[in-house]
């Protein structure tokens, strides 16, 4: 068997990645899709665990979290389209009207 | 055994991969290939988890659900004078160190713990009926959750239409 | 056999097997399924249809194959090489995965997964991202608003198809493929019969899945020029051909199964044997029709009016006579190989029955305008669907509680089904003919 550890690491490799994408890409899209990845880090996390106990609990959180990321990711898209609409660009770096 | 072993590193080593690729590509359709692979790939890990039931609903839910979606509104908004601008915001340095000292955190306590844990071996096997266990589950001991999650898809979906909807 | 193979690789031998025969033959089947389209729109035309290529035309999908392979493979100058590359390779995966969970028969079926019809699902799903990214990559308009339709297209029928086939999961009871045939075979009905509504809605949202007529507003000629496969030529645009009608023959699999009653013959559980022997009067139908096509093929040999025409129709009847006999003579042989081979030609005939279906309703009905198809998709099926299923559930329970048979619990429910229905196309102001065509702004 696979010892627990190896999809700790796995997990741990993908958040890491997921959160070099947030903060250091400029395009908001690649940003979200940076998030969808770091879910999907966690999931592994949950069902691993999951199946160490032996137990679907893990398995129903991880289903609660993929409908978490549906959620946001449908709003986040839906405010990309406004702001694309209003400031014609998708770089986080140009949308700043808010700055002093 | 042995077939798991390789399935899980093979599995593994693609889904870094894509992660990796899918951060550092300049075009954004690219990217969204690169994310699905890495779904995919997530996927494959949960049935090798003998999770079957969210094998087939990342697949269904995430991506042909989400990434579609993704790939819908980058079609939308791509302008190609993105193509040649830079990638990288001024902070990326920073970041980049900061989100490292971060993973090699949790992966100082992750390799302190190693060995400790014990995957349950076939004396404490997972409920046969993977499906028929998480439907249970879910609509006996998890029945508030689950009404709060379709709230709260229910407002997604709201908010979704009104924000994306062409103000006349 | 069995001692030359290693017992660690044993379970993987068979699947492999079937997956090698499912790989080979579906170019074949595919192929000749264009011809009998063909064939069969001209013959309700009043027309010949192919008569060139071969006799009868029956080298017609061959001819056709060669043709697409010989051709120069143009990619636009301006594309996205590694999409355009990757975008009808997705397409055909997916409809070969798809087609590795479907019981072709008791034992034929390369993976039986416990969420098998989930995973053929998801496999249909992902087959979208061929046909969104191929119009991306071949950067042109028509392209990208062809696969950009097409697969809102699919998006909208893909939930209204999913919620027809829970109304016939609920009677099953269970994900897996075979035990939902299994299950028709302890009730000792097929599905259809019970929960009509499910079927109905299934067979619209599966000809709006595999971008069919009269939903084939994205890919028709007087359209969009080809819509997503508008830049490809040569064994590119083969590739998508192959996985439409593929993902035809895949989405009456998943009819078959579910509401068909699978590899099972018509009154499966009725037993009445010859007398004296095992062999069950009804198992000979198999034969008396390959046996009736060889007297119907012999009866036309001697009108036809070229020489090799006549050889063919004789051959034809010819190997009628030889499918008979194999099946009269699987009669005699171990159960396993009967229940294979009669589970094979039943499933065969009914994925067949259902694709006449579809054939029949493409040449019938005109083109839907897109924005009624998703009108259609989204204000029609989805509630009838949600409807649907409540009331089957209803059934289910009434018919639990109170210990009625099904049949008599799910037809008193159809009936408010029915209500939803009427209800649902009066209400439909918009889709009204003679209305006019509105923005999203204006609703």
């Amino acid at each position: 068997m696979i010892p627990v550890d190896h999809y700790l690491f796995l997990s741990l490799a993908l958040f890491t990645i997921g959160v070099i994408g947030v903060l250091t890409r400029r395009n908001v899209i690649v940003i979200l899709m940076s998030i969808e990845l770091i879910l999907n880090a966690v999931n592994i996390n949950l069902i691993a665990f999951s199946r160490m106990w032996s137990s679907v609990d893990g398995q129903v959180f991880a289903i609660f979290v993929i409908t978490d990321a549906a959620a946001e990711a449908v709003v986040g898209l839906g405010i990309i389209l406004a702001l694309f609409r209003n400031r014609e660009t998708v770089l986080a770096d140009e949308m700043d009207m808010l700055k002093w | 055994m042995l077939l798991n072993s390789i399935l899980f590193y093979f599995l593994a080593g693609l889904a870094v991969a894509s992660g990796i690729l899918m951060v550092t590509r300049r075009n954004v359709v690219h990217s969204a290939v690169f994310l699905i692979g890495a779904l995919v790939a997530t996927a494959g890990i949960f049935l090798q988890l003998q999770a079957e039931f969210l094998f087939v609903v990342q697949i269904i839910l995430y991506v042909g659900g989400i990434m579609v979606l993704f790939v819908f509104v980058i079609m939308l908004v791509n302008l190609d004078v993105t193509l040649r601008l830079p990638q990288f915001n001024r902070q990326r340095f920073v970041a980049g160190a900061l989100a490292l000292a971060l993973g090699a955190q949790v992966f100082a306590a992750f390799w302190i713990g190693r060995g400790k844990l014990r995957l349950g071996e076939s004396s404490n096997p997972m409920p046969p009926k993977n499906t028929e266990a998480v439907g249970q589950a879910l609509f006996q001991h998890y029945m508030l959750p689950f009404e709060i999650a379709s709230i709260l898809l229910l407002v997604a979906m709201i908010g979704a239409v009104v924000m994306a909807k062409r103000r006349v | 056999m069995g001692h030359l193979i290693p017992q660690s690789i044993m379970p993987y031998v068979l699947p492999t097997i079937y997956g090698i025969i499912i790989i080979l033959l579906l170019p074949l089947v595919a192929g000749y399924l264009t011809l009998v389209e063909r064939k069969l729109m001209a013959d309700m035309q009043a027309r010949l249809g192919p008569m060139r290529v071969g006799p009868h035309g029956l080298l017609q999908p061959i001819a056709d194959a060669l043709k697409l392979l010989i051709k120069e493979d143009i990619i636009p100058q301006s594309a996205d090489r590694l999409l355009f590359w990757f975008a009808p390779v997705v397409t055909v995966t997916m409809v070969m995965v798809a087609l590795s969970g479907l019981p072709f028969g008791p034992a034929f079926q390369v993976a039986d997964l416990n969420v098998g019809l989930l995973f053929i699902l998801a496999a249909s799903s992902l087959g979208i991202y061929g046909i969104v990214f191929g119009g991306w990559a071949s950067n042109s308009h028509y392209s990208l608003l062809g696969a950009l339709r097409s697969a809102a297209q699919l998006v909208s029928y893909e939930t209204a198809a999913g919620l027809g086939l829970i109304s016939a999961l609920l009677l099953a009871g269970s994900l897996s493929m075979k035990d939902i045939v299994q299950a028709q075979n302890d009730q000792g009905v097929w599905f259809f019969s019970l929960v009509p509504f499910g079927f109905f809605i299934y067979f619209v949202a599966s000809i709006a899945e595999t971008n069919r007529a009269p939903f084939d507003l994205p890919e028709a000629e007087s359209e969009l020029v080809a819509g997503y496969m508008t830049e490809y030529s040569g064994f590119r645009w083969a590739l998508y051909f192959l996985a439409e009608y593929s993902n035809m023959i895949v989405v009456a699999g998943i009819a078959t199964t579910l509401f068909l009653g699978g590899w099972l013959r018509p009154f499966a559980r009725y037993r009445d044997y010859f007398p004296g022997t095992s062999i069950e009067f009804l198992d000979t139908l198999p034969a008396l029709i390959f046996l009736g096509i060889a007297g119907y093929c012999l009866w036309r040999t001697p009108r036809q009016p070229v020489q090799v025409q006549k050889i063919v129709m004789a051959a034809v009847a010819a190997l009628c006579v030889l499918c008979a006999a194999v099946m009269a003579g699987s009669l005699f042989a171990p159960d396993a190989v009967r229940l294979g081979i009669h589970g094979a030609f039943w499933f065969t005939a009914k994925v067949g029955a259902y694709i006449y279906g579809f054939l029949w309703v493409r040449f019938t009905f005109p083109r839907y305008r897109f924005d009624q198809l998703m009108r259609l998709g989204w204000r029609f099926l989805i509630p009838l669907a949600l409807v649907n299923v409540i009331c089957v559930g209803v059934g289910v329970v009434i018919s639990q509680t109170w210990g009625l048979t099904p049949w008599v619990s799910q037809w008193v429910m159809a009936v408010p089904t029915l209500g939803a229905a009427f209800w649902l196309a009066a209400s439909d102001k918009q889709g009204q003919p003679g209305t006019a065509v509105r923005t999203a702004d204006g609703e």
